[in-house]
This record gives structure tokens, sequence and C-alpha cells, in this order.
């Protein structure tokens, strides 16, 4: 066990490492655009004096290192600052949308991934015969499509036509559990056809590889049901690589869903990001960007600890 | 017409039946589903506005890094969002004259130097404080002194002094300027209380609705204002929602979450316009799609190169494929028929003959170098593409650089010496003019300085005799025109939609799109 708490020291270490650089490369990114916030917020109307006036009131005049160190100063006093454009409390602003994004990738991960292990599972049991091609057909046509393609065919039938769901889906806090499920059901259908095939297939050949294992034969001899075999046996010993997809999926829903929100107009990150970057809204665009880079390292280490935790061999090494 | 189709009609306006009732009686009486749909428009509107409801707007351009402020509004939201809470002093009527809001009359000196709008008497902010001459002093104030990060900075400089008096609001200027009251309907001089100054973004003000909640860039609602002072505001609660994506906007207003919607993509508009139940309203502005090359840089400052330019464009192709029949053919210059002072010009149309003749005496050689962009406005890579063949035809060769939509305005735009571009644009011949053509304005996006231009156009500014300054206005379109680095194709139609849940909608509104931003305060609820 000390193992693994060293692993997890070493592996949290090495994360905020990776979120310090991963700042670095967003403030520089965002430097390199062309424009500045000033002219980004006044756009075509804007005047000289104007601008002169905005730049001066944002502090842009300040050198860019200063302004990266001020702001790394106040972040490890856990202080994100204020948005440049509307001058709110950018913790405050985040927080909203961050609960927002996580959400709809939580429903869409409460339905995709126990859905796609059992159909991953179904396919392995019924393995080259027709409920395996068709559940492969249906995942990989359903992920090799463009999602927003599937989300306007969804808009159109959905909502245009049968009335079912809303195409708008605009949550907000004077909604219940209820309203918001009904409100967010098209983005959540749609982001489980998405990131279904993905985990679906790798539960399958994970699983596959194991069911070529001597022990599998044993328990086919001792008479089990097929289904047990795959369930009680095979699948505890393929876990790792199909958490690591998994988690991967998972992330994707947190971090990687912005034409979602925008065809279906959902108040998340995504499209909070897209506003700021492209008006060169630096401390927002930062703080967005850590978040991200966090829930990827995040889930990356869950992916890997519970690697090891299955896995006796990794657990004790020679 | 039949007596119980008149009374069916007017039923289904009250709401006693349904409307797909009506249109199923009206079907079984031998109407044609059309003049079915029209005379039920029409019974609506003969009602007369409905209380109550709540009317749901959904809306392009919104972000998430707006403010409230009314000094930094730069889009269609923004500014449908001031509409609900504040009003600037004077506004637009719906021919394009002026109206008195915040300020009930105004008046000139002989010499339109000296100004003085008179405060309403007795209305209240939305906070119940008194709206005094003070407050829309230091607005002006806020706007256009020396601090400023407003919109309307621009506008404002000509400004000597402001004073009050009692209601009185008493604006001095450097030189005369027959049309102040316009540029006081800008959206962004809303009369806050002292000016906005202690709380931009409180979105207090004397508007008929009043702001419940704030969500930028996704989601606002506000309730009626009890103590309006005017008759605008009919729905009890508005519900205003930003859906940046075109297809979702539609599909919103097709599913019914939404009543109206602004910027119906000019290619679906037809199709959106098939639906039974929703109406798609076109209206004419002043805003225009533009070419525009900087005459003082090379190969632009060749004025035989431009006027093979402007010959070699196809103008009512690009009406009929950018715009989809949506607009107006443009004659290069930057006025149209929606201004006051308009007077019609011969029309330039497309002659590639002509275009080579000036070509060769321009003695240009190699290809010309446009630079394009999606936003430039929607369409403009097409549109360029036109461009090009219609030049082939006369032996030119364009170029066309496509970059990036980010930093398009920031880096291309009054930058590039060849690029596509908009106008939306202004209330006045003299707003559009100062703006871009004269010799110092900021934005002289083709750099054409001329100073006999100039000269009349201040002239004209303090003008009062309304025919010599119509006459001079028709020079200064011709200048701009034949001289100026401006190639206008098209103005394009504001192509908005609303659905047969709502009323009132009026036709040819002057201004911005969504009738100049009000129809949520002057449109109603049916049921």
């Amino acid at each position: 066990m000390s193992l693994l708490l060293k692993l997890l020291a070493q592996r949290i270490a090495l994360g905020l490492l990776l979120l310090f650089l991963v700042s670095i490369l967003i403030f520089a990114g965002t430097i390199i655009l062309p424009g500045d916030v000033a002219q980004q917020i006044l756009g075509q109307s804007a005047t000289p004096e104007a601008l002169a006036n905005l730049r001066r009131d944002l502090g842009l005049n300040d050198p860019p290192l200063q302004r990266y160190f001020s702001w790394l100063g106040g972040l490890l006093q856990g202080d994100l600052g204020t948005s440049l454009t509307s001058g709110k409390d950018i913790a405050e602003s985040i927080s909203k949308r961050l609960g927002n994004t996580l959400f709809l990738a939580f429903w869409a991960a409460i339905i995709s991934v126990p859905l796609a292990i059992l159909l991953g599972l179904i396919a392995v049991r019924y393995r080259e015969r027709w409920p395996d091609k068709l559940i492969s057909a249906v995942t990989l046509a359903s992920i090799s499509v463009p999602e927003f393609l599937i989300a306007y065919v969804a808009i159109f039938f959905v909502s245009v036509r049968l009335r079912w769901a809303p195409s708008v889906t605009t949550i907000n806090d004077s909604m219940s559990l209820g309203e918001k499920l009904h409100t967010i059901s098209l983005p959540i259908a749609v982001l489980t056809l998405v990131v279904l095939a993905h985990m679906m297939r790798m539960t399958r050949a994970a699983i596959l590889n194991v069911m070529q294992s001597a022990y599998i034969e044993t328990a086919e001899l001792k008479g089990l049901r097929m289904f047990t075999i795959i369930w009680k046996h095979a699948f505890p010993n393929s876990i790792a690589p199909v958490v690591n997809v998994v988690m991967l999926n998972l992330a994707y829903l947190v971090v990687g869903v912005v034409v979602i929100e925008v065809v279906f107009t959902y108040p998340g990150m995504g499209q909070f990001l897209v506003d700021h970057v492209s008006k060169r809204d630096i401390p927002v665009v930062q703080a967005c960007g850590l978040i991200f880079a966090a829930v990827y390292i995040g889930l990356n280490m869950v992916a890997d600890i519970v690697s090891i935790v299955a896995n006796p061999r990794l657990r004790h090494p020679k | 017409m039949n007596e119980e189709l008149k009374f069916l009609s007017r039923q289904a306006a009250l709401g006693a039946i349904t409307r797909r009732k009506f249109l199923g009686r009206a079907g079984a009486l031998g109407l044609s589903a059309a003049a079915a749909n029209t005379m039920l428009a029409g019974a609506v509107h003969a009602e007369g506005p409905q209380k109550g409801g709540t009317l749901r707007i959904g809306l392009q351009g919104g972000s998430t890094t707006d403010s409230l402020d009314p000094a930094t509004a730069a889009n269609t939201t923004a500014v449908n969002l001031i509409r609900m809470w504040g009003e600037p002093l004077v506004e637009l009527t719906d021919d394009g004259g002026l109206q008195g809001k915040v300020a009930e009359s105004f008046e000139a000196s002989a010499d339109a130097t000296t100004w003085t709008f008179t405060i309403r008497k007795g209305i209240t902010f939305s906070n119940g404080q008194e709206v005094t001459a003070a407050d829309a002093a230091a607005m002006l104030d806020r706007h256009a002194g020396e601090e400023s990060k407003s919109g309307a900075l621009g506008l404002l400089r000509d400004i000597k002094n402001v004073s009050t008096n009692g209601r009185d609001v008493i604006i001095e200027l450097n030189n005369g300027n027959a049309d102040l009251p316009y540029l006081m309907s800008d959206y962004h001089l809303i009369v806050q209380p002292n000016g906005g100054k202690d709380a931009p973004d409180a979105a207090i003000g004397t508007g008929p609705y009043i702001m419940k909640e704030v969500d930028m860039g996704v989601r606002f609602v506000a309730e009626k204002n009890p103590n309006y002072w005017g008759d605008l505001g009919h729905a009890e609660t508005i519900e205003m929602l930003v859906i940046n994506d075109n297809t979702a906007r539609v599909a919103a207003l097709q599913s019914g979450q939404v009543d109206i919607i602004d910027r119906v993509p000019p290619r679906t508009a037809g199709l959106v316009a098939r639906a039974p139940g929703i109406t798609v309203a076109s209206t004419a502005g002043p805003g225009h799609y533009v070419f525009i090359a900087h005459v003082n840089t090379a190969p632009f400052d060749n004025p035989d190169l431009m006027m093979a330019l402007k010959y070699g464009i196809n103008r009512q192709e690009m009406v009929d494929k950018i715009l989809f029949g949506y607009g107006s053919v443009g004659n290069d210059s930057p006025i149209n028929a929606a201004y006051p002072m308009y007077s019609e010009m011969e029309q330039r149309e497309y002659d590639p003959d002509k275009a080579a003749e000036y070509f060769k005496k321009s003695g240009h050689e190699g290809p010309v170098l446009l630079r394009t962009s999606d936003n430039s406005f929607p369409g403009a890579p097409d549109a360029a593409a036109l461009f090009q063949q219609s030049l082939k035809a006369a032996g030119i060769d364009l170029e066309i650089k496509r970059e990036p939509n980010d930093g398009y305005w920031s880096e291309v735009w009054n930058n590039k010496p060849f690029c596509t571009s908009y106008w939306g644009g202004r209330s006045t011949q003299d707003q559009m003019f100062t703006t871009a053509y004269l010799s110092t304005a900021d934005w002289n996006d083709t750099r054409y300085k001329s100073e006999s231009f100039d000269k009349l156009l201040i002239a004209a500014r303090a003008e009062l005799d309304q025919d010599k300054r119509k006459a001079m206005y028709a020079d200064m379109g011709m200048m701009v025109r034949n001289e100026s680095g401006l190639i206008c194709p098209m103005f394009n139609d504001f192509v908005d939609a609303y659905t047969d849940k709502i009323g009132g909608w009026v036709e040819g509104v002057a201004g911005f799109s969504l009738m100049n931003g009000y129809a949520a305060q002057r449109m109603w609820v049916t049921g």
C-alpha cells in the first residue's frame, strides 16, 4: 500500500508540474494571437482614444511577463482574478458553467458507460453472430458521423417534427431536476452515441483477448454459463484497458463537447472558453485551460491507479 | 368576403378557436392556406395588442464576455437588451424620422450649433429616482469625456460644452450640426442615473421592462416595468435566449421554443417561410456588404484600375446568389433609399468590355490580391469567387486570399489594402460619411481623402435648408461612387422570422433588425 501512496504522490507532483507548464503555454498562446482584449471588446467601433482608455483601465500596458506572474501569484493564493471583459469574479462565473458541464457529462456518463460495457459483453457473448455485428455496425456508424450532424438530425426529428424534447437546452436554476433532465435529453442522447463506440469496442477487444486464456477454457469445462464466464472471469481481468478508455471518454465529455454545446445552446464551459478566447480575455482562458488540464490529468491518474489496483502483478512488482 | 370566414378569423385571433382549427375550416370553405394565413394575421392585428403572457425571443450575437454597460454594447443581442431597460434621449420613428423618448422635445439655434433637449416631466428610473437633466448631461459626459471607452465616442467629438437649465440639457457644438438629434438616438447613449458613472452595468433606466435574470451570452428575463411612462410593452415577461448557431436558432423557432428570431440565413429563409405558422419578414435597411480598397496604396491609387474593378462586378448576380434575393443592388455608394435625404443616381452596371478598357488604360499587370473571411459578411468567400469570375470575363485576374475569422477586424480590415467587409449603415448620411469617408475618420477604410468632399460634408451638416442639403448629399454620394475605393455590390435586408403565437409585427421599420430592436416591446402574445 505504501507503494501505492508513493506512486500517488509522484503522480500528483507530476500533475502539478504539468499544470504549470500548461499555464505557460496557454498564456504564450493568447499573447501570440493577433489583437488584444481592448480591440476585441470594442470591435469595429474602436477609436484610438477609446482603445487607449480601455487598455489603461485593464492594465494591458504592463509587460506580459509581469502580468503572468501577478496572475500566478494570485492563483497560488486561490484567487483566479477578475475577467477583463466583464469585470466579474472568474471563480464565480466559471463555477456556474463548470457545474453545467459536469451536470451534462455526469448524466451522459451514467447512461453511456454502463451501456457501452453491457453492449461490449453482449458482443463478446454473441461473437461473430448477428448481435455482435449489429452492435458494431450501429456504434461504428454513430462514431463515424460528425457529432453536429447527428445533433441536427436529432433536432429535426425529435424537436421540430415530434416536439418531444427541446432543441434549445438552456437550463436555469428555477427548473426542477426532472425538467432539467428533460431539457438536456437530446444532448445526452447524442453524446452517448458519440462516446459509445470507443468504449464498447475496447471492452469487446479486451475481453476477447482474455477469452483465449486457459482458465477460461477451464471455466467452460466446469460447465459455467457463457455470460457468467465473461462477467465473472474474463471482465475483471480485462478491466485495465477498459477503464483507460472510459476515463478518456469521460474527459472528452467534460472538455470536448463545445460543438454539442453550440448546437444545443447549452451554457457549458466550452462556449464560455470560446467566447473568452475570441475576446482575448487571458485570465479566464488561463483558468478554463487549467481546469480542463486538471480534469484530463486527474482522470488519467484515476485510470492508472485503477489498473494497478486491479492487477496483482502491478501491485506487487518483483 | 365570406362572413363566416371573417367570424372564424376573429375567433382565432381572440384565441377562442385554435389556429389549426381556423386553417382547417378556412380550407373547407375553399380558401388557400396562404390566403388563410394572411387573413389570420390581419385579424390578429385588428384585434389590437393583448396584454400579458411571456414573449420569447432567440437572438444571434451575444457572448459570455458581454457587459450590461451600454457604452461597450457591440452586438444585436446587446442592442435588444438595452431596449428592455433603457432609453436614449430620442429614437427613430418607423419611417426614419425622430421621436422623443427621455427628452420630450428638442430644438436648435438658427445655426444648429446649440441644441436644447427638454427632459420629459415626471418620469422615473426603475429604482424610483426621478430623471433629471443632470442625469442626461452626466451621460453625455461619460460617453464623450476623455476617460471614455464608449462606442459612441466617435460620434460625440464635436461637443464643446454640455450644461443644464431646469429640465433642459443644452449641448453646444464646435460646428453646426442639423443632425445632432439623430446622434442622440445611438443605442450607446442610454440615460442612466448620474449618467451611469456610478454603476454603468446596473441596467437601471427608464425602459418598459426591468431585468430580472441576467446570464450573459445565455439567457435574460425581463418583467414589465409597472411605472413605465409610455405605451410600449405588452407581454408581462420577456425571455431572451442567445442562440448563436443559425440552424439551432431556426430550429428553436420551428419547434416553438421561441416566438421570434433574428438573422434567418438567406439561404434557408425560403424554406423556413414555407413552414406553417411561421412568417419570414425581410426589412430593407442601410446595411451593405463591400469590397474596399485603399486608394492611397498601390495599385489601388490608380483610378483606372479602380474603375475597372467597379465595372467588373456583377451586382445583380451577388444579390441573387449571396443574398438569395433578400436585398438590393448597390451602386458603389454607402447610401440607399433607407436614408432620409437620398437622391437616386444612375445605376452602374456590370460591363466587362468597359472594365477591360479601363484595365488596359491603367497599365496594371498581374493579379489583384483580395483578402476575405467568412465573418467579414455571410457568404463573403463565395462573393469573392463570383467577383473573380466576373472579372475574368474582362481579362482581370483576381487572386483571393482566405484569412482566418479570428482577428480579421484587427489585422485585415482597415489595415490591408483590399478586403471584404460590411457596414451596418447609420441613420443619416452625415453619420455614414463622417464615420467612413471623411479624411480624418478613424474608420476611413477606403483611405478616401478629398478636401472638397470634407468641405461639402461640414457645410451640409450646418445647412438647415433641406433642398440645398439634399443636393449636397447627392454630390457627395457621386464623389464617393466615382473616386473612393468603395465597391458596394449589395445592400442586405434584415431577415427576421416569427410564429403566429405573437402579433403586431410592423413592416419596414427603420433602424436595426427586429423592428429596430423594439419587436419584443411592440409585439404581443396572442395565445
